[in-house]
């Protein structure tokens, strides 16, 4: 279990963050279920519910979910259900339960960069920018490959199109961690890809996405996924071996680009 | 750090640590419905209400709850016996040690969900764990109690 030496609830993003660099072990403590299984020792833990970033907003051209919105209301969120064929609440309605994604954070989750996160996957299907504090706004591709800094996320931004998406998990039981996750796309035929829980955090299929972009029959469908297998990296942990992520890689991979295939 | 909440209808003052969960400090003031089981947030055996909302009291931070209204088992009496009543009549009470969460659980469900399926109803619940009954006495039991048979 983590220990806090000091608590505090600042009231703009600028002293939040001040905080945050004033010293080594202060740390933005999110929705802390995560965080709670650790045992870091924190000299001072910064919450962010003053701030007011738990909003789903609908903005002109983009989606914006404020950083300290729960994986519930990505669930329950009508404006996300009918976005991108509903691809974010139906990765996120299988975490743990109700009671846990009332709990949990967006901003946590997706600066944490989990491997297992099943948001992160699908948020990286969709044309998805954040916003740090600090750094400023980048793709969530981009982000995702930086190396950790001190920083603040405080918004996550979808572009709003009319990309349709599908999200497909393997899990030893319904409420567990994935095995491996994979989320497909597609806007005007160009289709991205993706595979997380790998046990690597996720990551984009590029030729495999190229491929099914430039030309695509059902004929190909296997060709495609066994391609996805084959450029990413697979691990083995506790809950699957890299060989056995790999197989599952390509049924995955089918199944998201079919359902995403059957949306109008 | 002093909080201050509103724990089943009555304002309270504690004195907590900075990195104390809402769990424990209920359990140390008398709130016995309040149990821990996995303790890794997996069980919903902790479940509570925070602004009406279930939460694991294990994962809450009891700083953070400055302010909110706290519900537990013992701020539903008339609705737990309800329910309690129904899981007995169809036979879904084993040991009992996981029925706090489950119940509160249940009856935020009842105030959220209308006629819900029985898809609907195994989703809200599958961040409660039993390892007696195997679910579906108790499935039986939830949908008597909403009337959804």
């Amino acid at each position: 279990m983590f220990t806090a030496k000091e608590f505090s609830q600042p009231k703009t993003i600028e002293e939040a963050y001040h905080i945050l660099v004033s010293r080594r072990n202060n740390t933005v403590i999110g929705g802390s279920a995560f965080l709670r299984m650790s045992s870091k020792k924190i000299g001072t833990a910064i919450d962010l519910s003053k701030l007011e970033l738990n909003e789903i907003k609908e903005q002109n051209e983009y989606i914006e979910i404020g950083a300290y919105a729960t994986f519930r209301d990505i669930e329950t969120s009508p404006l996300l259900r009918n976005h991108f064929n509903g691809v974010l609440p139906n990765a996120v309605k299988n975490i743990i339960g109700i009671q846990f994604r009332n709990i949990v954070t967006v901003g946590a989750s997706v600066f944490s960069k989990y491997g297992f996160s099943d948001f992160i996957t699908a948020l990286l299907a969709l044309d998805t920018e954040v916003e740090l504090y600090k750094a400023g706004r980048m793709s969530l591709e981009d982000f995702l490959k930086r190396p950790f800094e001190r920083d603040i996320l405080t918004r996550v931004l979808i572009k709003k199109n009319q990309r349709q998406a599908s999200y497909q998990h393997l899990r030893n039981s319904i409420s567990d961690y994935p095995i491996l996750n994979v989320a497909a796309s597609n806007l005007d035929n160009h289709w991205i890809l993706v595979v997380g829980a790998r046990p690597q955090r996720a990551q984009i299929a590029r030729k495999a996405s190229k491929a099914l972009s430039e030309h695509f029959s059902f004929d190909d469908l296997d060709q495609i996924a066994a391609l996805a297998a084959e450029e990413l990296a697979f691990g083995t942990n506790e809950r699957g071996t890299a060989n056995y992520r790999q197989a599952m890689c390509k049924v995955l991979v089918k199944r998201a680009i079919t359902e995403v295939l059957q949306c109008k | 750090m002093q909080i201050e909440i509103i724990l089943n209808g009555n304002k309270v003052t504690y004195d907590v640590k900075n990195d104390e969960f809402l769990a424990d400090t209920l359990r140390a003031h008398g709130i016995s419905s309040v149990r821990k089981g996995c303790n890794t947030t997996c069980c919903g055996l902790c479940t509570i209400w925070i602004d009406e909302k279930p939460v694991l009291s294990c994962a809450a931070l009891s700083i953070r709850a400055n302010g909110k209204r706290i519900t537990t088992m013992e701020g539903l009496q008339k609705e737990s016996e309800e329910f309690a009543q129904v899981l007995v009549a169809e036979g879904s009470e084993q040991c009992g040690f996981c029925s706090p969460g489950f119940i509160m659980t249940v009856i935020a469900m009842k105030r959220e969900l209308k006629n819900p399926t029985e898809e609907e109803i195994l989703h809200y619940l599958t961040g409660n764990l039993c390892r007696c009954t195997g679910y579906m006495g108790q499935l039986r039991a939830i949908k008597k109690y909403l009337g959804v048979m």
